[in-house]
């Protein structure tokens, strides 16, 4: 290809799981050297050996590493692409090494949380704080300039080259035009956003919603209901992001409605998978457990249902996934209840 | 008392060694440095409109403030000029050189601004001055309230028996001598720079320099104080981008030329009486230019630039009843009479002293712990440190590849950083009185008891139905008050120590505290009743608290 290897840089990816593979496949076509951080010597060992990670072919140009205080002093940029159960204690690991003049763009779709009980809280409130990944580099790094990526980018067609395309969210202009610069390519392409925290939120939410429709698609309710449900999915999810303080904009671009169509509707989907697996009676615990990576829909979903305890507003959707998931409900009644569910005006939030 | 707490020692003993002192003595240079620059960024800039257009809306807006604004302060030649200047520009249509005359009439318009701008410093005054703050007014304290005035010269009383400097001024006074201080209160009263003032020559701190309201200069008592202690002309009602370009210019420059400079980031004057929410990015933009700028220049050995939060904690404002009912009229539908401003004159601002100092008021004035222009917090030595402690170089924070670069939207992006951290503070060290509790607690019962009607109809209630049962009233105080000390206790609000004494104590502190100086006292006890006697006023002292979630507990 003509645009192979065009920048003398190196860029960091840090996680060995489809997305972080794919990305630094990505990354790889444009720059001259791209280092992916794997967190077990045997997977490093592994990936090395065989120069292939599941249905990825690892690039030439691709070194995997386990030295995480190399990752920081030869790259400027770096992609954290790990699960957002792990990511707090990766940045912890990788904190001592990070300068303010480092670049993250993550792309990590979960929440990171605390929670505090009412026996231990003095104003005898229960609190779950929630935080999403750019704050979580925040507090843990010195690094300001934090950017995410997110959009519908199943890792399985960009491993087979096909087109597809992205947002990279972040408050710094210049982190956005580095990661144009070193991912555009004929068949990816990389749009800009200033909103980095509705951004996430687009991404984290969306997994709740691609479980839900996965049980739309397992129950074979038909493409309608699942039209009406991704739609009211939505609704539900700009109301958290607005609760939150969030802006409803980046809805209508490619990490909402965009990776919304693309993981409701793929078996690729980890989340949408869960949902058709669960409307076919399968148990939730069997189902993790088979799964080679985490789907954080399901993590997502009982964070939201929380934090909406002593948030007042109507989220109808997470509330019945969170009785699915927590077995109170079958799947069934969650569909009559869905059904049933007093919903007054469509669309509220653009008033 | 007085002579248990330190007595701060000059930090630099040699008046010639003020960084202020410098500037002055090198007026010329230094402003030509300003306009030089302006006029670089001005020329290079064509993201915006063309210097023509740029050019002749100043002019004409300039032209038009002269004949419809125009303040005592205004230079005496302003239409004079104003006039040239525009006939000089209406005159380049016919010219060939039309880019070098119009870059010739900017040159002049910049250096006017300079002039404008400058502040008037002076040693000799601002020895006086200070005389007037310290000795003037301990003696005039002294008089009043412990024999009268035969006892003038007596030594008992001090002004720091009035004012308490609390939070951490060993740290700010180690901090001046490592970098340049930016000193960033919250602005409720027009007393407050004047308060400051105090409180850094009281630290043995050298002067500082800061933007003040040109419209304060109308004032002949204000406009002495201000320019002996150091400050420079803000003028809002020129809003034209040559303007604001030269004021920023100006202050970044100073605070390159090691000047330690007072921001009221807020503003203006909280009208609300609500702790500043959202602060004016510009001024605070140039200590991050500044700091980048110094970087860049002396790299390792660059000066660094702390930011450091003071609040001021008043229990009355002066200017309350005035300052509350022009934020109803701005926000509301209200109709105001329009009140005289109690500052403006200076026989009002003397009756004012007079009263502050004769009747029993605290003052505290809560000294941030520094931060660097980023927001982080600096160690005694002006290290900065990360949120986990770790030492972090200030220089990184401007690197690209290596190499220092400029970046406005970045820069931008750190204002916004920084002022977020700086609100964060201000609510950390924000005291609270009994006053404020009493305003708070009073109020909140109003709106409950009322949850029917707007604020502005409860402003408008009649007065049968401003008063509170005592009982209730106390119990509420009790709640919020427990809530204020667990807050207290976690790090996120600061307390004045008669708030800790029993209910009733602590309740009669503060009706007795709660504007004190107004004509009209919003809050009083009448047997077992609590009357509100202005409500608006009570509204504005009760503004105090918001922003904590005290609410959801009445």
């Amino acid at each position: 290809m003509a645009l192979k290897n065009t920048y003398k840089v190196t860029v960091g990816v840090i996680g060995t799981g489809n997305f972080g593979t794919a990305l630094a496949n990505l990354l790889a076509e444009k720059c001259h050297r791209v280092l992916l951080y794997a967190r077990s010597k045997q997977k490093a060992l592994q990936l090395n050996q065989t120069r292939k990670n599941g249905y990825h072919n690892i690039a030439d140009n691709v070194k995997i590493i386990t030295d995480v205080s190399f990752l920081a002093e030869k790259c400027n940029l770096i992609f954290p692409i790990v699960p957002s159960i792990n990511f707090r204690e990766m940045m912890k690991n990788l904190s001592p090494y990070l300068k303010p003049y480092h670049v993250l763009i993550h792309g990590t779709k979960g929440f990171d949380f605390n929670k505090s009980n009412k026996s231990s809280n003095p104003l005898k409130e229960s609190i779950i704080q929630i935080f999403t990944m750019s704050e979580v580099i925040r507090q843990e790094s010195s690094v300001v300039r934090i950017g995410c990526i997110a959009g519908p980018n199943l890792s399985k067609e960009i491993a087979s080259k096909m087109p597809a395309a992205s947002v990279i969210a972040s408050e710094f202009d210049e982190v956005i035009n580095l990661g144009q610069k070193y991912l555009k390519s004929d068949r990816f392409l990389v749009f800009g956003s200033n909103d980095l925290m509705s951004t996430e939120l687009c991404g984290i939410l969306k997994n709740i919603i691609a479980v839900g429709a996965g049980t739309i698609e397992g129950m074979k309710l038909g493409e309608n209901a699942k039209a009406l449900f991704i739609t009211r999915g939505m609704v539900e999810m700009v109301e958290i992001t607005k609760a939150m303080g969030g802006q409803v904009e980046p809805f209508l671009g490619l990490a909402g409605i965009g990776d919304l169509i693309a993981t409701c509707s793929s078996n690729l989907s980890r989340n949408y998978t869960v949902g058709v697996r669960l409307a076919n009676g399968e148990k939730l615990s069997e189902i993790i457990h088979s799964m080679r990576e985490v789907a954080e829909g399901i993590k997502t979903i009982d964070i939201i249902h929380e934090w909406s305890i002593n948030n007042p507003i109507r989220i109808p959707i997470t509330e019945t996934l969170y009785k699915i998931i927590h077995e109170e409900i079958t799947v069934e009644e969650a569909h009559t209840y869905m059904m049933k569910f007093p919903f007054t005006s469509e669309i509220k939030f653009l008033n | 008392m007085s002579q248990n707490r330190p007595r701060y020692k000059d930090i630099l003993k040699r008046k010639k060694d003020w960084p202020i002192v410098n500037l002055s003595q090198n007026k010329k240079p230094f402003l030509d440095e300003v306009s030089r620059h302006v006029f670089t960024n001005l020329t290079q800039d064509n993201g915006r409109k063309t210097l023509h257009e740029e050019l002749e809306t100043t002019i004409y807006r300039e032209k038009q403030r002269v004949i419809n604004n125009p303040w005592r302060v205004d230079p005496k030649d302003d239409l004079t000029f104003w006039k040239r200047i525009q006939k000089k520009q209406l005159a380049i249509k016919e010219s060939k050189d039309r880019l070098t005359i119009e870059k010739e009439i900017l040159k002049e318009i910049i250096d006017r601004y300079c002039e404008e701008i400058v502040g008037n410093f002076n040693k000799s005054s601002y020895r006086f001055a200070k005389r007037i703050t310290t000795f003037g007014f301990a003696r005039l304290l002294n008089a009043a309230r412990v024999k009268g005035f035969n006892s003038i010269f007596s030594r008992q009383l001090d002004l720091q028996d009035q004012i308490h400097v609390v939070g951490e001024p060993d740290q700010l006074r180690k901090l001046a001598k490592i970098g340049t201080i930016v000193l960033v209160p919250t602005h409720f009263s027009n007393l407050d720079s004047i308060l400051i003032g105090w409180v850094i020559q009281f630290l043995g701190l050298p002067p500082f320099i800061y933007g003040a309201g040109l419209n304060l200069f109308n004032i002949k008592i204000l406009a002495y104080f201000m320019n002996s202690l150091g400050a420079y002309k803000l003028d809002r009602r020129k809003k034209n981008p040559i303007y604001l370009e030269t004021l920023k210019e100006y202050s970044k420059r100073a605070l390159e030329w090691g000047c330690h400079s007072l921001f009221f980031p807020g503003g203006t004057r909280s009208r609300s009486g609500q702790i500043e929410n959202s602060l004016k990015l510009g001024l605070l933009g140039t200590a991050i230019e500044a700091q980048r700028s110094l970087i860049s220049d002396h790299g390792k050995q660059a000066k660094p630039i702390f930011i450091v939060p003071v609040v001021i904690n008043y229990q009355f404002t002066l200017e309350a009843p005035s300052l509350i009912n022009e934020h109803l009229k701005r926000t509301g539908r209200e109709r105001y009479y329009r009140e005289s401003d109690a500052f403006s004159n200076s026989k009002k601002i003397t009756t004012f002293l007079m009263k502050f100092f004769t009747k029993k008021s605290d003052i505290s004035v809560s000294i941030g712990r520094g931060l660097d222009v980023l927001g982080n917090y600096v160690d005694d030595q002006g290290q900065s440190l990360d949120q986990q402690g770790a030492v972090v170089d200030i220089k990184d924070y401007f690197l690209s590849n290596g190499k220092v670069n400029v970046d406005k939207q970045r820069e931008h992006t750190y204002v916004q950083i920084l002022s977020k951290k700086i609100i964060s503070e201000y609510y950390k060290n924000n005291r609270v009185y009994s006053s404020h509790l009493v305003a708070f607690t009073a109020f909140k019962m109003l709106e409950r008891k009322n949850s029917k009607l707007d604020l502005y109809s409860i402003l408008r209630l009649s007065e049968d139905d401003l008063t509170l049962d005592y009982e209730a009233f106390k119990i509420n105080f009790k709640k919020l008050r427990g809530i204020i000390l667990v807050l207290n206790e976690q790090g996120k609000v600061d307390v004045n120590d008669k708030l800790k004494n029993t209910i009733d104590e602590s309740i009669i502190y503060g009706l007795n505290n709660i504007g004190m100086y107004h004509a009209k006292r919003p809050l009083i006890k009448s047997k077992d009743q609590i009357l509100i006697l202005n409500a608006s006023t009570l509204y504005y002292y009760h503004n105090r608290l918001e922003g904590y979630g005290l609410e959801k507990h009445i």
